[in-house]
């Protein structure tokens, strides 16, 4: 199966810890190579790949199919059994308990009310955060692609956050936005009137798309970055020899060169948004009254923060939520496909 | 040489021997603290340990949040601890042990406990002993009569309505620039004591819940009013969504509260933290149409029926409910007792400065003021779906988000169906 001599790389006169650590590593290829090779004299060379990749699903059918799995069996089942055998047999009552609403654009004719003020929230904040975040993180790889001074590090702070726990970032802004907070401080300082941001519906969702923005931006500045820096200086070159414009520049070969790059982080930052929990949960509490309420809080809160913990109705909504990143996932890799093309 | 061969080996087989008896329990036993109690616990465990060697307990402590929205989780699972300290009794009672075969005089714990074991109890069930009260909670009124003085308003008097308190609360917020005149703990519960002493009653007639009646729509209008007249700020009850507790205790401690409706449980942290930054004081609590009640509650320490050891959470529960033991700890942790034979002897808060002693002193004689509708409300076994629907309901209605009445329709429907799904077999 492997040519053992030609993974020996001992060089002539090299170091004793370094052919120690030659051989070493000779005899354990010696030894998987002998089982892996009698494994597949028995299953052929086309099979190898599903032993290799085993460790692999069963890890993540584990973790992800067999909670899946569960989630549906929860979705058709009621009572507040946490057992599935404990739980009785309700057919689709919860997601008909979801889906029943006098009109779906107005949440309180809903049954589920608070559902459907979740999925609209969780459309508004995507909206207005896929226009913002792409916008700012290709505003910001723009000029990080630009040679300026202090380049490295204005990489290194625009990513910082990124590192950040959600939980952290979202009571850091708390702290900066709260009524005696660093922002009132600077506004009541310059002669203004202090402004409640977690009380006024408005502000606190511009609150919690900026912070998110804030947070999340580095990452998608960094993919963009890449795209830029693999566009070809020549073709630049070219363009400032023909005394094209900065402006056509950017819309006829920036953009559209950067466009498959662009394309991934439209998806991704729609799938995140579409997810939001921790940070809006922490900085507004899905308030002020249910302005900033999220899909996924909905499900945290029906699953967890009732006395009557109601897994089943939270299970439907988690699998119509994993249905549409589904969808989602599908856009992405069907535009990714297409980028390798 | 053969001579310390043989003693080496007398030695060994000694130790081997002495092995079976040094073998210990571990009881796991999940806590949290709101003050102090944590250390009081802890210590008070060392010396169990010290006295019981073959038994060694764990204390878990976690969240508030975590006590009521993993542990009811853990216990579905069957993966609880031995024992714990809860506040949601009824909805925690179907996991609960009954001591009763392992205690050594259960007529101890009926003769002091048992007003709360009821609390404790499923429907149906008259006789078991779940547990014991860590404190007797009693909902009021803490007041900051350093604001109140340098406002030069009157401080109201012992029978003086939720109207009164409101009016002289926005009198004094008005003057010294404060911003929560009448701060009220975005909690069902809290909210519960200005319901019932409107007349509300929360369970039917037939026993079935009725959670809005005129009581209710009662202190909800006036609630709602409040916000609007800017007596209460938005900031507690409108700016979060949901079940979500938000409390003022840091508002009170920052002099930005002249009164601040919350509950016993807070005066060992009010002690600690205020120091002598003002003069603070409890009152008793505020008059409605039907009654001058606040709602009573606690926290109590349960054994949990999937122990594997509950002759050891026994022998254990009866150390930390023996009258010298639980008299210091409430001592202590500064808790109004729930063990009627100590409430009756009174405790002496050595450690307590003058403000939490007097606080306690009055919270003290407020339990006796309690309404009878106010102990069958904390003891219905539902009462936290009502209280959950309460606050977020009628958070939106506050935050602009219906009417009144729809918010009431809703409670009612959120009840129904809450109940509904949690008696499906």
């Amino acid at each position: 199966m492997t040519d053992r001599s030609a993974l020996s790389r001992e060089p002539a006169g090299a170091s004793l810890p370094a052919r120690l650590v030659e051989r070493l590593w000779d005899g354990l290829i010696a030894l998987v190579d002998a089982p892996l090779a009698a494994l597949q004299r028995l299953v052929g060379a086309e099979r190898m790949a599903y032993f290799f990749l085993a460790p692999n699903l069963i890890f993540f059918g584990l973790f992800v199919f067999v909670p899946i799995g569960i989630c549906i069996v929860y979705s058709v089942t009621g009572g507040a059994g946490i057992f599935p055998f404990a739980r009785p047999y309700v057919g689709a009552q919860h997601y008909a308990t979801l889906a029943d609403c006098g009109s779906y654009l107005d949440p309180h004719s809903c049954q589920a009310d608070h559902f459907w003020r979740g999925v609209r929230n969780t459309l508004i904040f995507s909206a207005f955060q896929l226009v913002a975040m792409v916008g700012v993180s290709l505003f910001t790889a723009l000029a990080l692609n630009r040679d300026i001074r202090a380049r490295g590090f204005f990489r290194a702070a625009f990513f910082f956050p990124v590192l950040l726990s959600p939980v952290v970032v979202a009571l850091i802004w708390k702290w900066i936005l709260q009524r005696d907070g660093l922002l009132n401080a600077a506004i009541t300082a310059s002669g203004g009137q202090k402004i409640l941001f977690f009380v006024e519906p408005g502000w606190a969702m511009f609150w919690a798309v900026f912070v998110s923005v804030w947070a999340h931006m580095g990452f998608y500045t960094l993919i963009l970055l890449a795209g830029l820096q693999a566009i070809p200086r020549d073709i630049y070159e070219a363009a400032e020899m023909d005394g094209t414009k900065p402006l056509r520049v950017l819309t006829r070969l920036t953009l559209p060169l950067l466009w498959p790059n662009l394309l991934v982080v439209l998806v991704l930052v729609l799938i995140r948004a579409v997810q939001t929990f921790d940070e809006v949960f922490v900085l507004t509490g899905g308030g002020p009254g249910t302005a900033t309420l999220m899909v996924v809080q909905f499900i945290y809160e029906t699953a967890f923060a009732n006395q009557t913990q109601n897994f089943g109705l939270a299970s439907a909504a988690s699998i119509l939520l994993g249905g549409l990143l589904f969808v989602l996932t599908l856009l992405q890799l069907a535009l990714a496909r297409r980028k390798a093309a | 040489m053969k001579r310390r061969s043989l003693l080496v080996g007398a030695v060994f087989a000694a130790v081997m021997s002495a092995v079976p008896a040094l073998a210990q329990t571990t009881l796991r036993f999940t806590w949290y603290s709101d003050g102090v109690e944590g250390e009081v616990m802890q210590d008070l465990l060392k010396r169990f340990e010290a006295k019981n060697p073959d038994v060694k307990v764990v204390l878990d402590t976690v969240p508030f949040k975590a006590i009521n929205e993993n542990l009811p989780v853990q216990l579905a699972a069957g993966q609880g601890p031995d024992l714990a300290r809860v506040v949601d009794l009824g909805g925690v009672s179907p996991f609960m042990l009954d001591l009763r075969p392992h205690l050594k005089d259960a007529a101890y714990w009926t003769d002091n406990f048992g007003p709360f074991l009821a609390w404790m109890r499923q429907p149906g069930d008259a006789a078991s002993i779940p547990g014991y009260m860590t404190q007797l909670t009693v909902t009021g009124p803490l007041v900051n009569k350093t604001l109140f003085e340098q406002a030069g308003v009157a401080l109201p008097g012992p029978k003086a309505t939720w109207e009164d308190w409101a009016k002289a609360a926005k009198a004094v917020a008005d003057k010294v620039k404060a911003p929560y005149p009448l701060a009220i703990d975005r909690s069902g519960h809290r909210f519960y004591a200005l319901a019932l002493s409107y007349g509300a009653k929360m369970v039917g007639a037939d026993g079935k819940a009725a959670p809005v009646d005129e009581g209710f729509r009662r202190a909800a209008t006036l609630v709602a009013d409040w916000h609007k007249s800017g007596v209460m700020s938005k900031e507690l009850w409108g700016s979060v969504s949901g079940t979500a507790y938000r409390g003022a205790n840091e508002e009170f401690k920052n002099a930005q509260v002249p009164v601040y409706y919350s509950g016993s449980w807070q005066i060992a942290q009010f002690d600690k933290t205020i120091g002598d930054a003002f003069d603070w004081i409890a009152a008793p609590n505020p008059c409605g149409t039907a009654h001058c009640t606040g709602m009573p509650g606690g926290a109590a320490v349960v054994a949990i029926k999937t122990t594997r050891h509950p002759k050891e959470v026994a022998r254990l529960m009866e150390y930390l409910t023996s009258e010298d033991v639980l008299s210091e700890f409430y001592a202590r942790s500064l808790f109004v007792p729930g063990h009627l034979g100590i409430a009756k002897k009174g405790v002496a808060y050595k450690d307590a400065k003058p403000a939490a002693a007097a606080a306690l002193k009055v919270f003290g004689d407020q339990v006796a003021a309690v309404s009878p509708s106010a102990y069958e409300a904390q003891g219905y076994v539902f009462n936290r779906i009502i209280f959950n629907a309460t606050i977020s309901r009628l958070g939106q209605a506050i935050a602009g988000e219906g009417t009144l009445d729809e918010a009431f329709a809703r409670i009612a429907a959120d009840v129904t169906q809450q109940i509904a799904e949690r008696q499906k077999k």
